[in-house]
């Protein structure tokens, strides 16, 4: 019994540092542009479907997918900003939302024209292999995309930490005006931002590819998981979306061993509701929103 | 001088409104079964949105979840109807009151530590999400089955709400028209003026005395109410609800498409948009169909949303007024009618 519930701990704790470079994702753009990604699902989608490309087709191993989709989805981040996302970063919110929710529809809607409505099984013999570690039998395809994306993320918050860019989109995080005026060049911060948020949602696609069939509909839930977990750990905290991650993770291993699959579903809709209830920002939510 | 000008335009305001739906009343005695459909959908969703429209245009708290009070509507007709055998009249004004609750008690948990903005309307839709997989799993109000409406005799019924596709369009026009008016004269009433004082600017607000924490539970309670109403009747109309049609991500869409379109905060708005948008929206699903490619009705909804933000951020509606103003009115007129139009 202790070894089973080990394993689901396990486990939850592998799915969970995917869902913190997810969240990271996201959490980087608001904290930086202060907008909200609501088309951030799709972008782990087309994560999902290059990595259904990638290791299917081409049987590529994992990590050379996941460089793809950073390469393809920071180019695309990069371009979607500077075209179209730059015009609306100063609109209110619910403009800027409106605006995301079009750009989701229509991804989505693009999803569904190019790749069609059926699930592409990307289940390759990667998805079925494991490993013993002690009490412990985990997948392979798990630790794969758990440990690249725990380097990732690592990576990700040592270059913003102690980079030169790192430190103007601090700056630029921080205070906007501010850096205008020591001369950032905002516009390029936020093209570079918005690039990187992409390219965590497109690698995390890639990363789950051999454990989630490539589908279109899967979209919407990353979106609203991406949410949850940004929000429990904290709108625009680096670290707030990492354990944010992990206790989603967790919370849904434990749910879908504990009750019906149908609350793995729920449970990260009611941990949200009961965070806000206790704590309205989150673990490290910034005070103004 | 100014007051008899005033009182004129008003005139000409209502009568321009009572003569648009005389001529919806006239083209639902008339048009084939087809566009009868098509026009209740699009009636409906303008009343919904103008549920929506008093939430964000003129309380100023985006709700992305409104699917949730729809779906508690179209529920509580439908268990209380198919269960029970209860007049929907009943189970609207339960539907009302429980969406009414369950509304203020989302603003109230958001609004209480002054959390606002993004953080509200990422409430909203994850109570909508958490609803829709609760109300899949639940059996007693059917599962991800669903529930079925009898199938309509063809008898008109007031005293149960059904009859025929025509009876549903009268009774979703009436609907619309509740809703226009209503959004008109809440606009201008007491409540009107310090929803649009919040919305402006909340702290400003405050210092002239209004409870803006109050009024905020208060207006996201009304437009819950509303929603779950033209829920209950949705629900109808569709003859079957289930938890991913009537509570999904796309019924909050649909909900926010007219008023967005059309112009947000305005009485005309959601129905110059649903009226834009809807047909649209259906045209493009059928097109999508007979050329084999089903996404061409969602992203034809994405490029709209877009582009009205882009290129006319107030909707359709105030810059048909302005434009309008501009031909009819130079100099003088020409201000009030921009001031109408952005209220």
């Amino acid at each position: 019994m202790l070894s089973l519930w080990l394993n689901v701990i396990a486990g939850g704790v592998l799915i969970g540092l995917v869902y913190g470079l997810v969240a990271l994702g996201l959490t980087i753009i608001f904290g930086v542009m202060r907008v909200v990604n609501f088309a951030h699902g799709e972008m782990v989608v087309f994560g999902i479907y290059i990595g259904y490309w990638t290791v299917r087709i081409w049987d590529a191993p994992i990590f050379l997918a996941a460089a793809v989709a950073a390469v393809v989805m920071f180019v695309f981040g990069y371009l979607l900003e500077t075209l179209v996302v730059k015009r609306f970063v100063n609109r209110p919110h619910h403009y800027q939302f409106i605006v995301f929710i079009g750009l989701s529809l229509l991804f989505s809607g693009v999803l569904l024209m190019s790749f069609g409505p059926d699930p592409r099984p990307t289940a390759s013999q990667l998805s079925f292999q494991t490993v013993s570690v002690g009490p412990l039998t985990l997948d392979w395809a798990r630790i794969q995309a758990a440990a690249t994306a725990g380097l990732l993320i690592a990576a990700l918050g040592a270059y913003l930490k102690y980079s030169a860019f790192g430190r103007s989109l601090r700056g630029a995080a921080n205070n906007r005006l501010g850096g205008l005026v020591v001369g950032l060049n905002i516009p390029r911060v936020y093209a570079v931002t918005f690039g990187i948020g992409a390219a965590c949602a497109g690698v995390a696609g890639a990363l789950i590819s051999p454990l989630f069939d490539a589908q279109p509909y899967l979209a919407v839930d990353f979106t609203l998981l991406a949410f949850v977990t940004v929000i429990v750990g904290g709108l625009g905290s680096f670290g707030g979306a990492l354990l944010g991650g992990l206790t989603i993770g967790v919370a849904e291993a434990i749910a879908a061993l504990m009750f019906t699959p149908s609350m793995k579903t729920a449970l990260p809709y009611a941990l949200l509701i009961i965070i806000l209830i206790l704590r309205p920002r989150g673990f490290f939510g910034a005070k103004d929103i | 001088m100014q007051r008899t000008s005033d009182q004129a335009s008003d005139t000409k305001r209502w009568g321009a409104g009572a003569l648009v739906f005389a001529a919806l009343a006239m083209v639902g005695g008339m048009s084939n079964a087809y566009v009868i459909s098509l026009l209740t959908i699009v009636l409906l969703f303008t009343f919904l949105g103008q549920s929506w429209n008093l939430m964000l245009g003129i309380g100023g708290q985006l709700s992305i979840g409104h699917a949730l009070f729809v779906g508690i509507g179209a529920y509580a007709v439908a268990i209380l109807n198919i269960k029970y055998g209860v007049t929907p009249w009943i189970g609207l004004l339960l539907g009302a009151v429980i969406a009414g609750f369950v509304g203020a008690v989302l603003a109230w948990l958001s609004f209480r530590f002054e959390v606002r903005g993004i953080y509200f309307a990422l409430l909203t839709i994850a109570a909508a999400e958490f609803a829709r997989i609760m109300f899949g799993g639940w059996d007693y109000v059917g599962g991800m089955q669903g529930l079925f409406y009898q199938a309509p005799s063809g008898t008109m019924d007031l005293g149960m709400l059904r009859g025929d596709a025509r009876f549903y369009y009268f009774v979703a026009l009436a609907l619309a028209a509740i809703g226009v008016a209503g959004t008109e004269l809440i606009s201008r009433s007491y409540w009107g003026y310090v929803w649009r004082a919040m919305r402006d600017d909340d702290e400003a607000a405050r210092a002239l005395g209004v409870r803006t924490f109050r009024h905020k539970v208060l207006v996201v309670s009304i437009s819950a109410a509303t929603a779950a109403i033209g829920g209950g009747v949705l629900g109808l109309v569709q003859g079957a609800i289930f938890p991913d049609s009537i509570m999904g991500m796309a019924i909050s869409v649909d909900v926010l498409i007219g008023p967005v379109v059309g112009g947000l905060g305005t009485a005309f708005g959601p129905l110059v948009g649903s009226m834009a948008a809807i047909p649209l929206h259906h045209a493009m699903g059928a097109l999508g169909d007979s050329l084999g490619l089903p996404g061409l009705n969602s992203v034809a909804y994405g490029a709209v949303l877009i582009l009205v933000v882009w290129f006319l951020p107030d909707g359709i509606w105030p810059a048909i007024v302005r434009l309008y103003g501009a031909i009819q009115l130079p100099a003088r007129g020409r201000i009030s009618q921009l001031r109408k139009a952005e209220e």
